[in-house]
This record gives C-alpha cells, structure tokens and sequence, in this order.
C-alpha cells in the first residue's frame, strides 16, 4: 500500500472503501511525506521477517456509516424489549439528560488518563468531586477513581486487606448471598496471594453475630457482606459484625451502592473498612453489566490503595488544581511491586455518576433511595394479597426488590415474560422482582399479570 | 503556529479555578420518615443542591478546562490515541443495547450476535483460534491471560514448577503487576544494544519454572521483533507459553498477526487499536485470543451459535471469571462499530497510515532517535533537557505532549505515536512544537507550562499532604 491508498467515500452508499476513512493523509501528503522519510513505499517502513508476514486477508467487508449504523440497530433489534424488573446487584436509575449531554462532550470523552494535570483540570476536579461524593456517603476518608466493577473491587479489597494485615491469616469470609460471578471474580483475585474464600450462611437473609462468631477466626483476613444484600435484605447486624471482625483483627468489607447510602447509616459509623460495589446504578442505564467499581477505605490504608486518587494541590501561581497522586503505589512506577495491575478504569462512568449524583443533590438522592425501599415493600405486599403467591420470601427489609415464593417459578417467568416483563428466577419455587423509579409506571401491570398468571 | 487554547475560569474571590460543587452550595438534608429502624438509616446527608443551569455551566467550564482528541494532537507513545468515530456512541445509546445482564439469552439475542462476531473478528485480527471479550480493560486482560496460562501448566501437572513469568524491561509496568497479581514470580528480561529481546539472556532465563514470556511487538520503543521466531522456540522448547500484549497491534493490522508469530495468548486494546474512547481514564475493554490448545480454559461464559441462535456457554476448563458481568458492553460494541465501518483494507490502511505518520514525524524533528526502525511510534530523546519539563513546555505550543521518561532505555525519553489520525499539517504542528521547546532557554523549560488553564501543578506536596475530597481540603 502507498501512495494511491485513496481516501474512502464518505457517502451514504455501500460503495466499497478502500482505506480507513479516518486517516486525513491525502495522496499528495503521501507522497510527500514519503519523499521527506527517503523510501518510495510505505511497505518498506515495515521490518517484518517474511516468515511471519501476513499477506492474506481479514475478510471482513467495509462499510459505510450509514450501513454500520443500520446493521448494528437491525441486530441490536434482536434484542427484546420487556420492562426490565431485574436487579440482584445490577441497578439503573433513571438518568438525567445532563448526563448524556455533558459526558459526551468531546473534551470529556476522548481525552486520556489526565498524565498531563495542567490541560486535563476539568476531568480531575470531576474525579475529585466524584471521591468527594463517596467519601461523604461511606463516612471513609478515601475513595478512589473507580476500579472495573463490583466484582473486582471486592478482589482489590481482598489484596489489600492481604497486604496490610500484620499478622499472616489465609481465610476469607463471604455471604452466602453472594452472586457467584462477583464470588468466581474474587476468587481468581485472590489465589495468587493463596488465601481461600468461604461461605457465610445467612439467617432468613441476613448474617448474624452468632453466625459470625461460629465461622471467624485469627485466620480471617477479611470478611465481606453485602447491604443491600444480592436478595434486596438489609443486613441489620453491621455493629457488632464490625466489632467481632476488628476483635480477630480483619478487616471488615461492605458491598452497597450510592443510592442505597443515601438511606443508611454511613459504613464508617458501624465499623467497615472498605465499602466496595457498583456505583454505576448511578449515571449508567442498564449496560450488561458494564459497571463502575466503588473503592472507598479508612486512611489507615492510603498508601496501600488500588487505582487512581485525584488529589488538590496548587500551581505556581497559587491557584488550587488537581492532579493524579501518590502515584508511586501503581504498576506504571512501582511495576511488580505495585498495589494493584489496574491501569485503565472506569473514569468516563464516575464522571456520569458525578454528574448524575449532582443532579439530585441531597434531596433527590434521598428521595429516591426512599423511594426504593417503600416501593420494594409495596410491591411485596401487593403481590402477598395474590392467591398462590408469598412476598417477599425474607421477613426482613427491602431495597428495590425481594423474593417471592410460588409453585413454579419458571411457569410463573415465562407467562410473565409473554406480559412483557422480565424478572429473575432464583429457584424452582423462587422469583425475585426488582422494582424502582424506572419501572414504578408498570408495577400495576406486573401485580396484574402475576393475579392473572398464578391463577 | 495553531495551537490549542483552553479556557481559564479564574474567579477573583475563588479559591482556585472553577469553584468546586461543595463551594457554591452544600445543603444538609435530613433522613427521616422512613419507616426503616433508627440504627439502620442515616440521620443526615450533606452534598451540594445546585439547579440544572448551574451544574450544566459548572460541567461545561470544566470540559473547556480540559484536552481530548477532538482539541489537537495526542501523540501519546503506548496509548494510541486515535480519533473515535462519533456515529459508534450512538449505535452505543441505542435502547435495544440497554439490557440487564441477568437476561434470557433468548431474549438478547442482538447483543450475543454482536459477541460473537467481534469474537471472531478479533480472532481473525490476531491470528487466534478463539477469543473471550470479557475482560474490562487490557491490564485485565493480561491477568486473564496469565490465569489461562496457569491453568494450562495446572492441567499439564506443572502448575507449582513453573513458578517465574519473564517480562522484558522495557515492557508496561502492568505487564510485571499483572504477572504478580497472579502469583508469579516475576524475571525481568534485559534488551540488548538494539533495543530487542537478548536471545542469550532469554535462553538463560527460560526454563523448568517458566510460565510464559509477556512480549509487546513491536516494543515499545516501536522496533519489531525481528527473531520473534527464535524467541518463541526457546519459550516453547522450554515448555512455556508467549503473551502477547497488544498495546502495540496498532502498527501491524493487515501485515502480521500475532497468532502467526508463535503467541499462545494475546489480549486486544479496543480503546487503543479500534478506536474506543479511552473517556480520561476508561472504559477500555481488554479481550484475550488463545490458540486451539488454550481455548477450554477461557473465562466464562463464552458465546457461541447454533442454527443462527445464539447461547453461553462455560468452557469445560475454565478459568472462571475476571469481570462481574460480560465486561464492557458499550465499549465492545463500540469496537464492533469500528471493525465493521473500516473493515479488514481499512484496517490494514489504519496501520500504514499510522506507521507513516511516525516516520514522518521523526523526519521531522531535530532530536536523537536512539534505535530504529520503528513502526507506529518513537522514542526520542530530550538529550540534555528533562523530559518531564519538555512536555510541560509542550503544552504552551498548545499539543499534548508524548509519554515520557520511559522506556528508560533511551535517556530523558519521549516515546511518541502520532496514530493515522494526524493530517501531516497537524504532525507539521507537532514537529514545530517539538523544535520551538529544543530551542527554548532552559528556564522557559522549567516555568512551563504559561498557557494552560492551570500552570505547573506541585506534586511533591500533592502526594505529602494528600488531599482527597473536599472534606480534607476543607478540615486542613
């Protein structure tokens, strides 16, 4: 290929392109740039042993933006489209159209990691505005840029918890409501410090001291519990949970969210470590699972912290700005050595979250997190009142969604489904439905079509 | 000379630039009526209540506070910054796309479509026999290779003996952390005069208790492995496995895969080599090809079809999983888009294009290129000025500067890529830059950056005194 690559059409046919259309070069810059490199051929610019040339094709065809367009929406219209009432651990909000409309902005969206604070001040006060956001929920000193996702923040808090731990222990406490992708995930994290990953039983949906006492030891390097829980349960023990995970000297990890904080007595209050989860149910519709991992620690362990931190400081003109910092903990500088091997995050979805928070401010995040709780007992009442069915399965209190028991939980799924609506099947006699300000509209509906498909 | 202007929202009375949030107003609403047990709610919560017109206002000053592709070059060396194509974020805001993950698979069908083509796209692109799309960003990826690799020595009853992973020097610092997240021991491998793997030192170093060697080709000072067949025969002879990371793929799209090299395992860059945006930090997304032998311990679910219908499944010898989910959705949809708009001659024609653009650039530029040839970037060398101050200086010409101080192979390095995306005016641009700083008084140098919205930030008292959220600022 050299110097005749002609640029690609930019019209809206099908017409074959023959170069990629979002190279600006055109075929007198070509030759030009050629003549000034001294070769003739852009080939020759290539120092690849013949043995391992590729000289085939990727037989994959071209197509205008107009094509693309139509082909992905077309496929992407394979899709379904029922009322989602799905949760257990993945959440959406409604999210405010500032959001779309200010993350877009190119500035924003296609810049890089902020290496350079001086021209990047916007995306790190955003940063830092969004640490500031979680530190003020979780009652925790430090909260990072994001980690990937729920599941991997929880790995992350395991090493850590490893790593700051002055005495040796190799156990690793879980609930038993725990999702198994987020237990799988955190086991991959954390076998190469050998540390092993235990269940917890839970009593009718939540995790007692009693239950606590009879599992922990000295050997416990850290224990982990989710509120809400995977099943939509406040747990209601985290004091003294907190107190009998201190008293083996472990460390205590919460899995929650930003909305459901904005209604419970903040993690530091009841003695948590380490508040990990998916802080995507704020700025993010429902993305299969693409999420934003919380991180959020004592300051005890600052040093020892995974990811990215936002820090203020000033510039030389005495101005206040912010910069990436304490950056000697990542694997950039401290290679092998470093707290964690992320590079990459999910900074794009923590500026959505940002600026999702922003919109509700204090009072609409409460509302909402009130709503989610009032609207998962409502529901479960509604559904109680139905013949044939028993809701919510916990005797316990709910956020955004509870189980409810009936004789044949796929039966009752795939009438549902036929209605239009999507809700989990946990068991053969168990469903879960997860309700909020997304689906509220249509909860009468679902009420209705579970009346109509029970009986 | 065209340069970048960026706003500066200095306010007289503020503290700083554009206030912070909590600065212009934080209001403390009370948590009560609810009719949850005292002990379980909060009683309080204090953030920032400000109306949509101010956020609007305060969120857009600050993007005109900030540097992205669309605002000039990004001649970043390792990252590849290339324009995103705009019509990929709205295939990306598409309701169909916005599905819970817990769905029937019978019921999402599009989105599995759509995996399970880039799946095979990528395979193709790398030379791979199977390809999993779950990892969130390329460091992910790497430790989802390394635990493909692990499992693979576990099976073969190897697992405690090979114990080291080999990492060259020069290689991206995650490439050691991903190595010792997994549990590896980790062999540092030096290059040799020209910049390559030494041959002798990596037949001395493979051997009984070697796992993998993790290689970037080209390197990251941009040379190719010319005796990549040799090193892979000594890897393999010595029973491990080659990892290929794929920070670099960008320079070799159409002209050599990585499959047909002797890599075992590779991941993909999509927010680097398919033009995904890196969103000032991420979502990236990091899929791993594996060849035949490896392709039963990839993660899972996996996807695959049948009859036109399409279903996860979990690899018989699977690693488990790296990702809560099915990783990053929206941005493996994005890189779908990509693929499918330039195709494979577009794709191809990405990477000369981008090769090109290096080569011309470095013509361009007064300052010593310490090895050659290279591909889609350059290291070159600031000589007797520190690199971190030359980039500083940089920004006053108003581009973004390269990667600096690193590989460190090359003194006071400035490992620069310019990607396809740069019209030679705007490499003319760079290259004046680069010249206008090599010319500059030292001093100059030194008080850079002049023109920024913020100048020259202090980091040694940043990371002394941390200052992590407006609590700390405000109680210090």
């Amino acid at each position: 290929m050299n110097g005749n690559t002609t640029l690609t059409t930019r019209e809206t046919t099908d017409e074959k392109q023959t170069g990629t259309p979002f190279a600006p070069q055109t075929d007198e810059d070509v030759a030009a740039m050629l003549e000034a490199i001294g070769v003739s051929d852009v080939d020759e610019l290539f120092d690849i042993p013949d043995a391992v040339r590729f000289d085939e094709s990727f037989d994959i065809d071209a197509g205008s933006e107009q094509t693309v367009v139509r082909e992905l929406t077309e496929t992407l219209e394979r899709n379904d489209a029922p009322i989602e009432f799905l949760g257990r651990g993945h959440y959406a909000h409604h999210v405010p159209s500032l959001v779309d409309h200010i993350s877009l902005r190119s500035e924003f969206i296609t810049s890089y990691t902020q290496y350079q604070p001086e021209i990047t001040q916007g995306f790190l006060q955003v940063l830092f505005e969004y640490q500031s956001l979680l530190v003020e929920l979780t009652g925790l000193e430090i909260a990072n840029c994001s980690m990937y996702d729920a599941a991997t923040a929880l790995g992350e808090a395991a090493t850590l918890a490893d790593r700051v731990r002055e005495t040796t222990g190799d156990r690793i406490l879980v609930p038993d409501y725990i999702r198994a992708e987020r237990r799988d995930v955190l086991e991959n994290y954390v076998a190469g410090a050998d540390l092993v990953v235990e269940e917890l039983p839970a009593d009718d949906g939540v995790t007692t001291p009693e239950i606590l006492e009879e599992a922990i030891d000295d050997d416990v390097v850290m224990t982990y519990l989710e509120s809400p829980t995977t099943d939509g349960v406040l747990e209601e023990h985290l004091e003294e949970i907190g107190e009998i995970v201190s008293a083996h000297d472990g460390m205590f990890c919460l899995g929650t969210d930003p909305v459901a904080l904005a209604l419970l007595r903040s993690p530091a209050d009841v003695g948590v470590d380490v508040v990990v989860g998916d802080a995507s149910v704020l700025g993010m519709g429902p993305s299969y699972g693409m999420g934003l991992g919380l991180f959020a620690c004592r300051e005890a362990y600052l040093r020892q912290v995974p990811g990215r931190l936002v820090g203020a400081s000033r510039d030389d003109d005495g101005n206040r700005a912010f910069t990436l910092t304490l950056q000697t903990r990542e694997q950039h500088i401290r290679r092998e050595r470093a707290t964690s091997n992320i590079c990459t995050n999910q900074a794009w979805v923590a500026l959505r979250a940002a600026i999702h928070a922003a919109s509700l401010g204090p009072s609409g995040l409460v509302s909402l997190a009130k709503r989610c709780h009032r609207l998962a007992e409502q529901t479960a009442s509604r559904l109680e009142e139905i013949e044939g069915v028993s809701a919510p399965v916990r005797d316990r209190h709910h956020f955004r969604e509870f189980r409810a028991r009936v004789d044949d939980a796929n039966a009752v799924a795939t009438a549902i489904e036929a209605n239009g609506f999507a809700i989990h099947v946990v068991d053969e006699e168990t469903v879960q439905i997860c309700v909020s300000d997304r689906n509220e509209h249509r909860i009468d509906e679902l009420v209705d079509a579970f009346t109509e498909v029970v009986n | 000379m065209q340069r970048h202007t960026q706003a500066i929202w200095n306010d007289d009375d503020s503290e700083g630039y554009e206030p912070l949030l909590s600065e212009r107003n934080l209001e403390t609403v009370e948590v009560d009526d609810t009719d949850l047990p005292d002990h379980l709610t909060r009683d309080s919560l204090k953030l920032p209540e400000l109306s949509e017109p101010e956020l609007a206002r305060h969120y857009t000053r600050l993007s005109q506070m900030n540097y992205g592709i669309d605002s000039g070059p990004y001649p970043l060396g390792s990252c590849t910054m290339k324009y995103n194509p705009k019509f990929t974020e709205d295939i990306a805001s598409l309701p169909s796309a916005a599905v819970h993950p817990d769905r029937d698979e019978a019921s999402v069908q599009g989105t599995l479509q759509i995996y399970h083509e880039l799946q095979d796209y990528l395979a193709r692109i790398g030379g791979m026999d199977a390809v999993t799309l779950q990892p969130p960003a390329g460091a992910a990826g790497e430790f989802a290779g390394i635990l493909i690799a692990q499992a693979y020595h576990e099976d073969n009853g190897e697992g405690e003996q090979r114990s080291e992973v080999i990492v060259p020097t020069s290689a991206h610092g995650t490439n050691f952390a991903s190595a010792a997240l997994a549990g590896y021991d980790v062999v540092e491998l030096p290059e040799d005069d020209d910049g390559r793997v030494d041959l002798e030192a990596l037949s001395a170093a493979a051997g009984d208790s070697t796992a993998a060697l993790m290689l970037t080709n080209p390197n990251t000072l941009g040379l190719f492995e010319r005796n990549i067949e040799e090193i892979a025969t000594i890897v393999h002879d010595a029973g491990g496995l080659m990892y290929y990371d794929g920070a670099n793929l960008n320079a070799l799209l159409g002209r050599a895969r990585p499959g047909d090299m002797g890599f075992d395992i590779m991941h993909y860059n999509v927010h680097k080599t398919f033009a995904t945006p890196h969103g000032g930090g991420g979502p990236g997304a990091g899929p791993v090809g594996v060849s035949e032998q490896l392709e039963s311990f990839l993660p899972n679910p996996q996807v695959r079809e049948r009859d036109g219908e399409y279903e996860l499944f979990e690899p018989e010898r699977s690693i488990g999983k790296v990702h809560g989910a099915m990783g990053n959705w929206l941005v493996l949809l994005k890189a779908h888009a990509y693929i499918s708009r330039l195709g494979g001659d577009g794709l191809r024609d990405a990477s000369a294009k981008a090769v090109l653009n290096a080569n011309y650039l470095a013509s361009q530029i007064d300052l010593k290129i310490p090895f050659e040839p290279f591909h889609h970037e350059f290291v070159a060398s600031a000589g007797d000025r520190d690199a971190a101050d030359f980039a500083k200086r940089m920004l006053d010409y108003g581009v973004h500067p390269p990667t600096t101080k690193w590989p460190e192979n090359v003194p006071e390095a400035l490992m620069t890529e310019p990607t396809e995306a740069e019209s030679k005016t705007s490499l003319d641009q760079l290259a004046e830059a680069f010249g206008a700083v090599a010319a500059d008084e030292p001093s100059a140098l030194e008080d850079a950056p002049k023109a920024t919205s913020a100048k020259r930030i202090d980091q040694t008292s940043a990371a002394r005194e941390p200052q992590l959220s407006w609590h700390q600022l405000e109680s210090r």
